[in-house]
């Protein structure tokens, strides 16, 4: 019986959050499909994050060389595939992260491998669930063969916790003639709570009418709930904040505790990224607007008026 | 040089999406079917390469059923020069659409492809990366740029892959941000939403489609085998949430957050 290899990411030689979560998935996944939970880190300089993974009591197939100092999806789809050929993989496993996505299809093709996305629960007997058409479909899915490939997503499972005995093995792989090269990366930089992980999410849409608006009408708001901030893919597109803030079927699916829509309509597309929210609130001028059908608390309201008032009466219940 | 661009026929993102009483499918009766939107951007953006290198020739491909041919045929209104329609009867998976591309992008002998990132319907973002394997090219997924879409540049519809001799620099969203890459020609470049903003088919552009050669093969024909290894056994509707309540104020509304749902 083959394993569930994971696909491991890391920053700054420590398994990252989404890392965290597939490991969870990757036990659900062996508990239906059999097998051990593996590992494959790929990069350069791998030593702590390859010792952080193995923590997780995992066996963790290290490809460590000058080729992977950057990800990229040739070279490491590659050596991905290497490792779970040469380790006999029943299933290789990922977070949907942006690199999860743009990674995994490439090494379901290469193993000739059906791949599910964004599966967001096992079932016994192998089938998996996914979310489709923005998330108003829940599909069943099978894949038949082996092995299988699956992204896993990250607001469906709990990032599990260090613990059992791993071990770590080097693998010997090089690519070859890899035809990308990195050039460069422009983060967006803040002080904020990761969007993903943050427990109080505030987004703005289109309402706002300018970047200005969102710093000094939002910003306040979103701090005073030391919340992160979001935004619908309107607001995106007319560049009012940065492309990574969108909240939605194409942006990031976010699922915190508290969800707060300011001036937004509710598209599909931007429901798919946050009705699984644990408390949703909605605070829009059109009382028609979508996005109350899903709020769990709505006010209808001018924003330029109730979110200054808002961030007061925050304020207020802050300070007890 | 030719571009080969993918159109997906699927039903409209504003449509409402029910699924069967059987969970055998969802409720297609009077469902509006639309080109994919990320694949209408690949069109776009393919267009205005073209624009910029002298005899280029962008071909669109689409996998599926014959009334794809209403999809092709608004890609060529929009200004592409030619179409490709693959039908299958069979339910495809990705792989096997990733085959039928790989046939096809081969016999056509594409210099690049430009595919939507994912189609709406089934959300797989699967099929772009797919094919780049089975070519052996390069990929490079999620394009996008740094200047906004209310940018002067996109008005002027300068192309936001920037193309230099065999090979292009692309601007990809990543998480935490924007990463450029640089990848050898030929390659597999699939687009997101904030590469450009399509243009409308004009009413000229309409009719000259009429004309505009479209191909019709049948995947059954070019000896693949395509028997899909992922198959949907079910669909269902999505749990649903309860309906809340409206509050008349702002300090109800901090009140209930605080006092009843304890969210703050």
């Amino acid at each position: 019986m083959g394993n569930i290899l994971i696909f491991a990411e890391h920053s700054d030689g420590k398994v990252t959050k989404p890392t965290q979560i597939a490991i969870t998935a990757a036990k659900q996944a062996a508990a239906v499909f059999g097998g051990e939970c593996e590992a494959v880190v790929v990069g350069k300089g791998l030593d702590a994050a390859a010792a952080d993974l193995a923590e997780y009591g995992l066996k963790v197939h290290v490809v460590d060389g000058d080729a992977f100092e950057h990800y990229l999806a040739d070279a490491t789809a590659a050596a991905v595939a290497h490792v779970a050929k040469s380790s006999g993989a029943e299933v290789v496993l990922a977070t949907s992260t942006a690199v999860g996505k743009d990674l995994l299809p490439r090494v379901a093709a290469l193993l000739d491998a059906g791949m599910a996305t964004d599966v967001t629960d096992f079932e016994e007997g192998g089938a998996m669930q996914r979310p489709i058409f923005a998330g108003n479909v829940i599909a069943t899915v099978e894949i038949a063969g082996s092995p299988k490939i699956v992204s896993v997503r990250a607001t469906a499972f709990d990032p599990a916790a260090k613990g059992g005995s791993g071990s770590t093995e080097a693998v010997s792989f090089t690519p070859e003639g890899t035809k990308t090269k990195f050039v460069s990366f422009s983060e967006t930089k803040s002080d904020r709570p990761v969007l993903t992980d943050a427990s109080i999410v505030v987004s703005g849409g289109r309402a706002l009418k300018s970047g200005e608006n969102f710093k000094t009408v939002l910003e306040p708001l979103v701090d005073a709930l030391g919340a992160a901030m979001g935004a619908s893919r309107a607001a995106v597109d007319a560049g009012y904040v940065p492309n990574d803030l969108q909240v939605g079927q194409t942006g990031k699916v976010v699922a915190p505790n508290l969800y707060v829509a300011v001036g937004i309509s509710g598209a599909i597309q931007h429901l798919a990224g946050m009705k699984d929210s644990k408390v949703i609130v909605a605070i829009n001028k059109d009382e028609e607007a979508p996005i109350f059908q899903v709020a769990d608390y709505g006010l209808v309201a001018d924003l330029f008026k109730a979110v200054p008032e808002m961030t007061e009466e925050v304020k207020k219940v802050r300070a007890g | 040089m030719k571009i080969l661009v993918t159109v997906k026929r699927v039903p409209d993102y504003n449509a409402i999406i029910k699924v069967k009483g059987d969970g055998s499918g969802i409720v297609t009766e009077n469902l509006k079917y639309v080109v994919n939107p990320f694949d209408e951007i690949a069109v776009e953006e393919a267009l205005r390469i073209k624009a910029t290198v002298s005899g280029a020739e962008v071909v669109l491909v689409s996998v599926g059923s014959k009334s794809a041919a209403e999809q092709l045929r608004t890609g060529l209104a929009m200004g592409a020069d030619r179409a490709v329609l693959v039908t299958s009867d069979d339910e495809l998976d990705s792989l096997g659409v990733a085959k039928v591309l790989h046939k096809v992008a081969t016999d056509e002998g594409a210099g690049r492809v430009l595919m939507g990132k994912l189609a709406i319907e089934d959300d797989a973002n699967q099929t772009g990366q797919m094919l780049a394997a089975l070519l052996d090219w390069p990929q490079a997924t999620f394009a996008s740029k740094v200047e906004s879409l209310e940018s002067d540049e996109e008005k002027k519809g300068v192309p936001g892959i920037a193309i230099s001799g065999e090979s292009a620099q692309v601007v990809r969203e990543v998480d935490g941000g924007l990463e450029t890459i640089e990848t050898a020609l030929p390659a597999v470049i699939t687009v997101d939403l904030r590469l450009n903003v399509p243009r409308y088919a004009s009413l000229p552009g309409i009719m000259k489609a009429r004309k505009k050669e479209l191909k019709e093969l049948a995947a059954g024909d070019l000896g693949i085998d395509l028997a899909p290894k992922v198959k949907v056994t079910k669909l269902s509707p999505p749990p649903e949430r309860q309906a809340g309540r409206k509050v008349e104020s702002v300090e109800e509304l901090v009140k209930a957050l605080h006092d009843e749902a304890k969210a703050i």
